[in-house]
Parts: structure tokens; sequence; C-alpha cells
């Protein structure tokens, strides 16, 4: 317990918890995106394509930026949503979203992809079997997808978990609030003789990395075993 | 009662398809590109065509205005690739359309799959695959069931394998079937009815002994689909092993486990008959039967030589152009078509 602080133990919590709660909560709309990406043909799909990634090539502290002009306590949306007690500026809540939006893109493209790999005449076999669309759906688009949405998922959460210029120019870097490990290492380093500290959590970042990475690898390898291949 | 009439336009090819297919097998037969398998997946709702109307039993599936989904069509469909699902074992593919699993047993044992219900898709042989798609087929109870070339993506072994069983499917379930192929081997054996398509219409509807042996549908039947079909009866099974069969055209001698007074189709391919103006003497070959020429077509090299036998039997030979002219072949010579193998294809 003594090799951090408690502050640097709030960070890692801190950390682990946005990560989880922006990958949990961006991944049925993450599921959606990528459905109607994959399969469906509207006007505007290029531009709902180009929205999606646009978080991959803005500066992060440009799309940091955009959060708090339109989430910010004066922001269009944030009092909006203010008033009814959500509060996203300098909250972890907003760090969680600034990671979601960050994190989106990787796990759409993932999830994405996986649907395009699904042979359509399989879906079509359980339509003439008599599934409706949901059924099918349910029962084959989104099991024979398994494998994507875990590789999207682990990779959104990693993502998520070292997300540091949107998070840190929309809710800054208060300790045991918005305190994120990057932003804790950020800090440390900033701060004369903090270089060692900031190495122990540069560690223990690899070390949930590394762990994120095992866990989709053996969740992947159980998956395939499972569909008997 | 199914009724079909489709008009669909798609690059390179204009569909106009009109045919009614009642009870039994009805082959919908023509060459690949024909638009056989358009037609099939307009009847399940796969497809929505341009315009037409498709109606099963009464019940209107799709018209200008009306679409019923494939959902809610309650037709079976067997496809060439199977389409089984990967990620359920086989005892979950064949339930996935069925209400409850009452009628499970009866499709296991009709089909042979009992053995294979805990496995997954991906370790059965291609024949045990294509069973399980039937079962799945029927499981789900249909007005009607679609297969659309079945067995062209199994090997002959495999084919020889699952020919029985679609038999039996005939015989033993009671169920229309819509077969598409353009293999005239696999149409003789199982058809009640063959429609003809041929480049996106109707050429011909009528029974598989009459379309097969049609010298004039032989140019239209693809390159090793010609030939013809004899219906004759088993008068006897000699010492040797060699069975008798009476055919109009004349007496054939094979190696078949047929009953006595039988009935049974023969079927010779083109490519299996050999002309020779004269009677053969010291030829190895048993089957020998006298014809005249009705017509000749060239197809460069070669040539089809439609025959016409006793009892109004026909037959298509092909040989070389060069041959024929060598003979002296035209219309009206009298020759003598010896039948290099005959197969036996169907028996009822």
């Amino acid at each position: 317990m003594d090799i951090f602080t408690a502050e640097e133990w709030q960070a890692i919590f801190l950390s682990l918890r946005v990560s989880a709660v922006a990958t949990i909560a961006s991944l049925p709309l993450g599921i959606f995106i990528a459905y109607i990406l994959a399969r469906c043909r509207f006007p505007g799909r290029d531009l709902l394509n180009a929205i999606v990634h646009l978080p991959l090539i803005l500066p992060p502290v440009v799309t940091g930026y955009l959060l708090l002009i339109t989430f910010g306590r004066r922001g269009p949306v944030g009092s909006a949503l203010a008033e009814i007690g959500i509060v996203f500026s300098f909250n972890w809540t907003g760090a969680a979203l600034a990671a979601a939006i960050m994190a989106f893109p990787l796990m759409v493209r993932a999830i994405r992809l996986s649907i395009e790999m699904i042979d359509q005449g399989i879906e079509a076999a359980a339509s003439t079997l008599g599934a409706s669309p949901l059924r099918v759906f349910a029962t084959i688009t989104l099991p024979l997808a398994l494998p994507g949405i875990i590789a999207g998922t682990i990779l959104a959460f990693a993502k998520a978990m070292g997300e540091f210029g949107a998070t840190i120019t929309f809710v800054s870097s208060i300790p045991g609030v918005t305190q994120t490990v990057p932003s804790a290492i950020y800090a440390l380093l900033q701060a004369p003789g903090g270089e060692a500290r900031a190495l122990r959590l540069v560690g223990i970042s690899v070390m949930i990395s590394m762990g994120a990475i095992l866990v989709s690898e053996i969740l992947a390898r159980r998956l395939a075993r499972r569909m008997g291949s | 009662m199914l009724q079909v009439e489709v008009h669909h336009r798609f690059p390179g090819l204009a569909l106009d398809i009109s045919f009614e297919a009642a009870g039994g097998v009805t082959a919908l037969f023509g060459r690949s590109g024909a638009g056989k398998t358009t037609v099939a997946n307009a009847v399940a709702g796969l497809v929505r065509p341009d315009s037409g109307q498709i109606a099963l039993n009464g019940r209107i599936l799709s018209a200008p205005g009306i679409w019923t989904p494939p959902y809610r069509r309650r037709i079976g469909y067997v496809f060439q690739n199977t389409r089984l699902f990967p990620h359920m074992s086989v005892r979950k593919n064949l339930l996935y359309g069925a209400a409850d699993d009452r009628h499970l047993p009866r499709v296991m044992d009709m089909l042979g799959i009992d053995h294979l219900l805990a496995r997954h898709p991906q370790s059965l042989s291609g024949g045990e695959q294509q069973r399980v798609a039937i079962g799945r087929a029927l499981l789900m109870n249909p007005e009607l069931l679609i297969m659309d070339e079945p067995l062209s993506a199994l090997d002959p072994a495999r084919k020889a394998e699952i020919l029985p069983w679609l038999e039996r499917l005939r015989d033993e379930a009671g169920l229309p079937i819509l077969y598409v192929s353009h293999s005239v081997a696999e149409v003789a054996r199982l058809a009640d009815r063959v429609v003809l398509i041929d480049a996106g219409r109707v050429a011909r509807i009528g029974t598989p002994d009459l379309l097969l042996s049609d010298p004039a549908l032989a140019p239209r039947l693809g390159p090793r689909e010609a030939g013809g079909v004899l219906t004759g009866q088993v008068t006897e099974h000699a010492d040797d092993g060699l069975t008798a069969i009476e055919t109009p055209a004349g007496t054939l001698h094979l190696a078949a486990d047929v009953a006595v007074g039988r009935t049974v189709r023969l079927r010779i391919s083109a490519e299996d008959i050999v002309l020779s103006t004269r009677y053969p003497q010291g030829l190895s070959a048993l089957n020998i039967l006298p014809a005249q020429i009705d017509a000749l077509h060239t197809e460069g090299a070669q040539m089809l030589v439609h025959l016409r036998l006793k009892g109004e039997a026909a037959l298509v030979a092909r040989i070389t152009t060069r041959s024929a002219s060598a003979m002296g072949l035209a219309e009206n010579v009298r020759v003598f078509a010896i039948l290099k193998s005959v197969a036996l294809i169907h028996h009822s």
C-alpha cells in the first residue's frame, strides 16, 4: 500500500472508474453506429462516419475545448443538463465523457469491421426460418460480431485509460476529482523530484494496459473454441 | 400451389418468368446465370422483384403494393452453401425455426443426423452439413421447400450419399419442393416437373423424360448435359449379373439391382454415344440401338447429332465434325448408336 500515496491511489481508481464507465456507457451506441455504418445506405452516411472519426484526427486539446464550450456550465448543452442535475465540467463524469468520445472511433471501427465480415447470407437464412429482424440481430449478428465487440471494448478501455489532452482541457486535473493517472504523471513531472513517483505510475499504466490485452486474448480464444473453429 | 410471375431487371439479364407448381418436386432447370436463383430468392422473399406476383396456397406474398417479408412466408430454404449458424450446435441449428422439438426425432431419423446433435457445423463433412441444413428447413414446418443447387458444392461421392435422402424427402415429407439445378442427372432423378429457364425466360415446362430427351433443347442444356433419357421395364436378370431392360428403342443390358417388372429411367450422355453406319462386329459394347438421323448441329469442331429411335425415343450424340463428314452423316441417314455407358437414374 505504501508504494503509492493516497493521492496516487485515487488517481488509479479514478482512471479505472472513468475508463470503465466511458467504455460501458458508449458500447450500446457504438454497436448501433457500427451496425448502421456497416449495413445501411442513407444520405449523410459519410458525414456520420466523418463525425465519428473526428476525435481521432483532431488535436485532443481541440476536442477538449469543444467539449468545454458545449458541455461547460455556460455551454448550451451543459447549462441545460445542469438544470436536471447532470454536471460534466470539472467533474469525473466529464473525464468519462472526454474519454468516451476519444475512444469512440476505435470502438466503432473494430465492431464495424467484424459486422462487415459476417456473411449476410447467414442472416438471410435466419430470416427464412421465421426470425424477425430483431431476432436475427440478437441471435445471429450480435454473437457473430462478438470478437469485434470484445476487441473494440478493450481497445476503447485502453484508449480511455491513456486519455490526457481532451480530459485536462475539459475537466482540468483536480486531485481526487478529475486527476486521472496520465494527468497525475504529468503533474508529477512538472514538480521537482517527482520523476521516481511518476515512474511507478507509468509502471501501473503499463500493467493495466497489458492486463486488458491479455484479457481480450483469453476471451477471444474462449470464444473461438465455443464457435467450434 | 405456388404461382410465380416475376419480372426483374438487373445488369446483363432481364428476367420474365411465370409458372405454377403444385405438389411434388418442381425443378427450375437451366444453365448457370439463367436467373434460376433469383427466381428462388424472389419466392423466398430475399429479392424484391421489380414487378409480378407470387402466391403460395392462395396467400399473396408479393404483388404491387404487397410485400410479405421472408420471416412471415413459411418457406424453407436450403442454400447451396448450407449457411448453417457457425456459433450454434447442430441441435440449436435444427431447432432455430422450430416451434418446439416434437418433430426433431422424426427429421433426425429421416436424414440420419441423430448422432451429430452436439457437434458444431464446422466439424461436419459437406454431406452432413447439407443434411443438417435440410433438417433445419424442414423443422420450421414450411409450406414449401426451396433447394438451390443443394448438391453442387459436394464431390460425387457426397452427392451419391445425399441423393437417396432427397428421394426419401420427396416421397415421405409430402411437401412441395422447388428444386433449383443445372444438373440433368439430379433433375432426371428427383423432379416430377421441369421448368426450363433460358436467359431469363421460361423456355419449356414438362416432365423430365419429355424435356431431357428433346433434341431441340439439347443446345440449351449446356455442354455436358446433352444426351437423353429412356424409360423401360426390367424383364430379366441373367446369370452373369446383367439385367435386361426393355425400352421402346430396344432392349438394353446393364448391371442393375432392380426387381423384374419395375419401371426404370436410364440416362445416356451425348459423350457416351458412338455412331456407326454399319452394325458393328467384334465390339465389347453390349447396347447397340438402330437409329435415324433427325438433324445435325455443328458446334465448332464438334457436332450434335439428333437421333430418332424406335418407339418415338430420341437421343443426342456428340461426335467430331471430322468423323461426321468422313462417315457422310446427313439427315435421314440410318446409323447404329453404340451406348458406351448407360446410367440408371430412377425407379419408381
